[in-house]
C-alpha cells in the first residue's frame, strides 16, 4: 500500500523539538540528563568545599541545606533517571528488532514534562531559594511554609514524575509487544530484561510518590493536613509513602546499569553471558523484593521490633539476587579474552565498588546496627557506592559501548582511560573515608565539624577526591567534544558484538532496521556471524515503513504544565505588582497552562495521525550495508 | 509471541497500533489503581482524626450517596450497552447511550459537588482536620477523574458522530469504557470504605 502522506519535515531546533524519534528523543534525554548531571556535580563540589576544612564559613545553614537537598533531588531524579531512560530509548528498540517504540508520541510526551519539571525545580535558585528539606523532604520540616523551596519540590518533581511515568508504560508495551519474529523472551538481551523490569517498578513505584507530592502540595499550598499533627495529620504517613516509591526507586535506577554491565562484561569477554536465566530471574526477584524492604529506611522511626525484625530479613534477603548476579559477572570473565577497553574498566571497577556498596547494604539491615548508623556518614558512603560506583559507572561503560552505535564516532581511548581513571580513583578517595568519619560519628547534613575531634584527614581526603572525580567528568566532557569534531566514521559492528543493535549501520537509521530481522537465538547477530553469515536473515520483503509524523504537541503541553504549576505557587504570594496580583491571586495564571494543556490533548484527539512512508526506493538509496 | 510474528504485513500498521493503544491504556489503569490505594491507605490511617472538627458520622447523608452510587452503578451499565450497540455496528445506538452515560455521569458529578459545597457551608473543609483533607483528596480525586471522563466522552460523541465506527473511534469507545467501569470499581470501594464505614 503505497499510499504517501505529505508530511511535514522540520530541520533544526524545531526538528528536535518535533521529533518523535526514539533515538533522537534518547540523545535529547543525554543532553539535559548530561546538563543536570554537571550542575548537580557542582552542587557536590561545593558541599565538599564546605567540609574541606573545621569549621568553614563558606556555605552555613539554609546555604548548605539548599545545596545538598538540590545535590540529592537533581542527581536522582534529573540526571540518573534521564540517562538510563536515554539509554533504554537509543538501545532498546534497536535490541529487540523493533522499528520504534509503542507509543512514539507518549515517549516525546514524557522528555519535555521531564525537561519542564526540572528547569522548574532548577528556577528555584533564582526565585527565593531552592528546596532545603533534604531530598527525602521529610514532613513536619518540609511543611514549614516560611520558605518557598519546597512548593519547587513538589511542583516540579511531580511534573518530572508524570514524565516518567509514561515513559515507563511506554517502554513495557514496547517489550511486550513490538519483539521482532523469534525474540521470545527468553531471547531478550540483558539490557532489555532490565529495562522491562524497571519499567515495571516505575509502574508501581511512581504513583504512590505522586498522591504524596500532591499531599504535600495540599498542605503547603491548600492549609491541608496530611501531615499537621495538631490537626489530625500524620508525619510518619509520608515517611511511608516517600519509601514504598523511593526504595522500588533506587532499584529503578540500577538495574538498566546491571543490563549494561551484563552487555559489556560479556561483548569484551567475547563469551556468552553466565547463567542467563538465572540473570533473568535474579533481576525479577529483586524487583519482586524492591517493595518489599521500604521500612528500612525508617529503622529508627519506632516502628517496633516486629516490623523491623521482618524488613530486615527482607532486606538481607536482596542480597542473594544480587550476589547471583555478581558471580555470573564474575564466571562470565572466567576463561575469557578480556579487551580492557574504557568500556569494559568501567564494568569490571563496578563489580568490587558495587559488592562494597552491598557489603554496607547488609551492615545497614541489621536494626540494632542501624541505630548506630542512622543519618551518619557511613550512610552517605553507602548509597554513593552503589549510586555512583553502580549506576554512575554503569553508564560511563554504556556511553564507550554505544556512542558508535549512537553518534557514528568512536569516543577517544585515551581520554576514555583518563576519563576512567581520575574518576575512578577520586571516587574510591571521596567516599571510602566517609565510611570512617560515619563511624565516628559524623552526622549527615550537618553543615561542618569541630577541630580536634579527627574528622578533619577523612574530610580533607574526601574532597581532593570529589575534584579528582570533577576532573575526570571534564575529561569525559573534552572526550564528547573532541569527537564530536571527528568524521562519522564508526563502523557497524565495532566490537564483534552480540545482540541486533550491531547488525544495522552506526549510527542508526531512522527506520532502524529495513527489514525485521528474524531472530533464531540469545545474542541473535552473534549466533548468525558464528554461522558464517554477515547479516541478519530477514523476516519479511522490502517494503514501505511507515512512520509516525513529528509533532510539537508533547511541548507545548509539557509548556501548559510548567506554567499551571507556577500559578499554583504563587496564588497566595504577596506581589507588590497589582496586575500580577490579580492574574495568580485568582488562579488565572494556573488555569491559562491546564488550558494549554487540554487543549494540547483535544487537538491530539481530533486529528488523526496518519504518519507517513518511507517507501523502498528511498531505502535502496540510503541503504548502507552492514 | 503471536502478536510479533503476525506483525508483518505491516502496512496495515493502523490496526496493530490500535490494539497496543487498548493495552497500553490497560497498563495505565494499573498505575491509576496503585493512585487510589495510595489514597485509601492515605484515608484509612487519617480518617478517624478529626481533631475536634465534624466526624464522618454527622457530615454524611446516606440517601444522597446511594443515590449517587446507583446513578454512577447505572451509568456502567449505559456505557456497557454503548459497546454492544458499536460492536453491531449500531452507530444511532453507540451515540444514544453514550449520551445517556454522559447524562447519568453529568448527574452524579453534580450531586457531588453539591455534597461538597453543602458540606463547606457548614465548615468542613479541607483545612479542618486530617480526615477531612483525605477524604476530599480522595473523593476528589474520583470526582475529578469523572470528569474528565466527560469531558473526553463529550469529545468522543463529536469524532463518533462526524466519522462514524472506524477503527481509530472504536478503539476510543472501548478505551473509555473501561475508564468508566474502572472508575465505577474504584466508586463502590470509595461507597464502602469511606461512606459505610464512615456511619456505622
Amino acid at each position: 500500500m503505497a499510499h504517501s502522506h505529505a508530511v511535514k519535515r522540520y530541520s533544526g531546533l524545531m526538528d528536535w523539538l518535533t521529533t518523535v524519534d526514539h533515538k533522537k528523543i534518547g540523545i535529547l534525554y543525554f543532553l539535559a540528563g548530561g546538563i543536570f548531571f554537571l550542575i548537580g556535580g557542582l552542587e557536590a563540589l561545593l558541599i565538599r568545599i564546605q567540609l574541606m576544612f573545621p569549621d568553614n564559613q563558606i556555605f552555613i545553614g539554609g546555604t548548605y541545606n539548599q545545596i545538598l537537598t538540590m545535590h540529592g533531588t537533581t542527581m536522582i531524579f534529573l540526571a540518573a533517571m534521564p540517562l538510563l531512560f536515554g539509554f533504554m530509548n537509543a538501545i532498546v528498540p534497536l535490541q529487540i528488532g523493533a522499528r520504534d517504540v509503542a507509543f512514539p508520541f507518549l515517549n516525546s510526551l514524557g522528555f519535555w514534562l521531564f525537561v519542564f519539571g526540572g528547569l522548574l525545580l532548577n528556577l528555584s535558585w533564582f526565585l527565593g531559594g531552592a528546596p532545603d528539606a533534604g531530598w527525602t523532604a521529610y514532613a513536619p520540616l518540609s511543611s514549614d511554609t516560611s520558605l518557598r523551596g519546597v512548593d519547587f519540590y513538589a511542583m516540579g518533581l511531580q511534573i518530572a514524575g508524570l514524565g516518567t511515568l509514561i515513559g515507563g508504560i511506554n517502554f513495557l508495551v514496547t517489550i511486550i509487544n513490538m519483539r521482532a519474529p523469534g525474540m521470545t523472551f527468553m531471547r531478550m538481551p540483558m539490557f532489555t530484561w532490565t529495562s522491562f523490569v524497571t519499567s515495571v517498578l516505575i509502574l508501581f513505584a511512581f504513583p504512590a510518590v505522586t498522591v504524596g507530592l500532591v499531599e504535600l502540595t495540599f498542605d503547603r499550598l491548600f492549609d491541608g493536613n496530611f501531615f499537621n499533627v495538631s490537626k489530625g495529620g500524620n508525619e510518619v504517613l509520608w515517611e511511608h509513602i516517600f519509601w514504598i516509591f523511593g526504595h522500588p526507586e533506587v532499584y529503578i535506577l540500577i538495574l538498566p546499569a546491571f543490563g549494561i554491565i551484563s552487555e559489556v562484561v560479556s561483548t569484551f569477554s567475547r563469551k556468552r553471558l553466565f547463567g542467563y536465566s538465572s540473570m533473568v530471574f535474579a533481576t525479577l526477584l529483586i524487583g519482586f523484593l524492591s517493595f518489599m524492604v521500604w521500612v528500612h529506611h525508617m529503622f529508627t522511626t519506632g516502628l517496633g521490633p516486629v516490623a523491623n525484625g521482618i524488613f530486615a530479613v527482607a532486606t538481607m534477603a536482596i542480597a542473594v539476587p544480587t550476589g547471583i548476579k555478581i558471580f555470573n559477572w564474575l564466571f562470565t570473565m572466567w576463561g575469557g579474552q578480556i579487551i580492557f577497553n574504557s568500556s569494559n574498566l568501567w564494568a569490571i571497577a563496578f563489580i568490587p565498588t558495587f559488592v562494597m556498596g552491598g557489603m554496607t547494604g547488609v551492615m545497614l539491615a541489621v536494626p540494632p546496627a542501624d541505630f548506630q548508623y542512622h543519618d551518619s556518614y557511613f550512610v552517605v558512603a553507602h548509597f554513593h557506592y552503589v549510586i555512583v560506583g553502580g549506576l554512575i559507572f554503569g553508564i560511563f561503560s554504556g556511553f564507550y559501548y554505544w556512542w558508535p552505535k549512537m553518534f557514528g564516532r568512536m569516543l577517544h581511548e585515551g581520554l576514555g582511560q583518563l576519563n576512567f581513571w581520575t574518576f575512578m580513583i577520586g571516587f574510591h578517595l571521596t567516599f571510602f573515608p566517609q565510611h570512617f568519619l560515619g563511624l565516628m560519628g559524623m552526622p549527615r547534613r550537618v553543615f561542618t565539624y569541630e577541630t580536634g575531634v579527627q574528622l578533619e584527614m577523612g574530610n580533607m581526603a574526601s574532597s581532593i577526591g570529589a575534584f579528582l572525580m570533577g576532573i575526570g567528568t571534564i575529561a569525559f566532557v573534552l572526550n564528547i567534544i573532541i569527537t564530536a569534531l571527528k568524521p562519522k566514521n564508526a563502523p557497524a559492528d565495532p566490537w564483534d558484538g552480540r545482540s541486533l543493535e550491531w547488525s544495522i549501520p552506526s549510527p542508526a537509521p531512522e527506520y532502524n532496521f529495513k527489514q525485521t530481522p528474524l531472530v533464531r537465538g540469545l545474542d541473535a547477530f552473534w549466533k548468525e556471524k558464528r554461522a558464517g553469515n554477515k547479516e541478519m536473515t530477514p523476516a519479511e520483503p522490502i517494503g514501505s515503513i511507515h512512520m509516525p509524523s513529528p509533532t510539537i504537541l508533547p511541548f507545548f503541553m509539557s509548556v501548559g504544565l510548567f506554567i499551571a504549576g507556577f500559578g499554583f505557587m504563587y496564588a497566595k504570594y504577596d506581589f507588590e505588582n497589582g496586575l500580577l496580583a490579580t492574574l495568580f491571586g485568582n488562579h488565572i495564571i494556573a488555569i491559562i497552562g491546564l488550558v494549554i494543556t487540554f487543549l494540547c490533548m483535544f487537538l491530539r484527539s481530533v486529528y488523526d495521525d496518519h504518519g507517513w512512508h518511507i517507501e523502498p526506493e528511498e531505502l535502496e538509496d540510503k541503504g548502507v550495508k552492514a | 509471541m503471536a502478536h510479533a510474528a503476525s506483525h508483518h504485513d505491516h502496512d496495515h500498521g493502523h490496526h496493530d497500533q490500535e490494539e497496543l493503544k487498548t493495552f497500553g491504556f490497560w497498563i495505565f489503569l494499573m498505575t491509576d489503581c496503585i493512585l487510589f490505594a495510595t489514597l485509601f491507605a492515605t484515608f484509612v490511617v487519617l480518617r478517624l482524626n478529626t481533631s475536634g472538627g465534624p466526624t464522618a458520622e454527622e457530615l454524611f447523608s446516606m440517601p444522597g450517596i446511594i443515590a449517587e452510587t446507583f446513578i454512577l452503578l447505572t451509568s456502567s451499565f449505559t456505557s456497557g450497552l454503548a459497546v454492544l450497540s458499536m460492536q453491531k455496528g449500531d452507530k444511532k445506538g453507540l451515540i444514544g447511550w453514550l449520551i445517556v452515560t454522559l447524562a447519568l455521569g453529568i448527574a452524579f458529578v453534580t450531586m457531588e459537588i453539591t455534597e461538597f459545597v453543602h458540606m463547606v457551608h457548614e465548615g468542613a473543609t479541607i483545612s479542618t482536620s486530617g480526615f477531612l483533607s483525605s477524604f476530599f483528596t480522595l473523593v476528589g480525586a474520583h470526582g475529578l477523574h469523572v470528569s474528565i471522563g466527560i469531558v473526553w466522552m463529550i469529545a468522543l460523541v463529536l469524532q463518533l458522530a462526524r466519522r462514524g465506527i472506524t477503527s481509530v473511534t472504536k478503539r476510543k469507545v472501548t478505551i473509555i469504557s473501561l475508564y468508566w467501569h474502572f472508575l465505577d470499581v474504584v466508586w463502590i470501594f470509595v461507597f464502602t470504605v469511606v461512606y459505610l464505614m464512615g456511619v456505622m
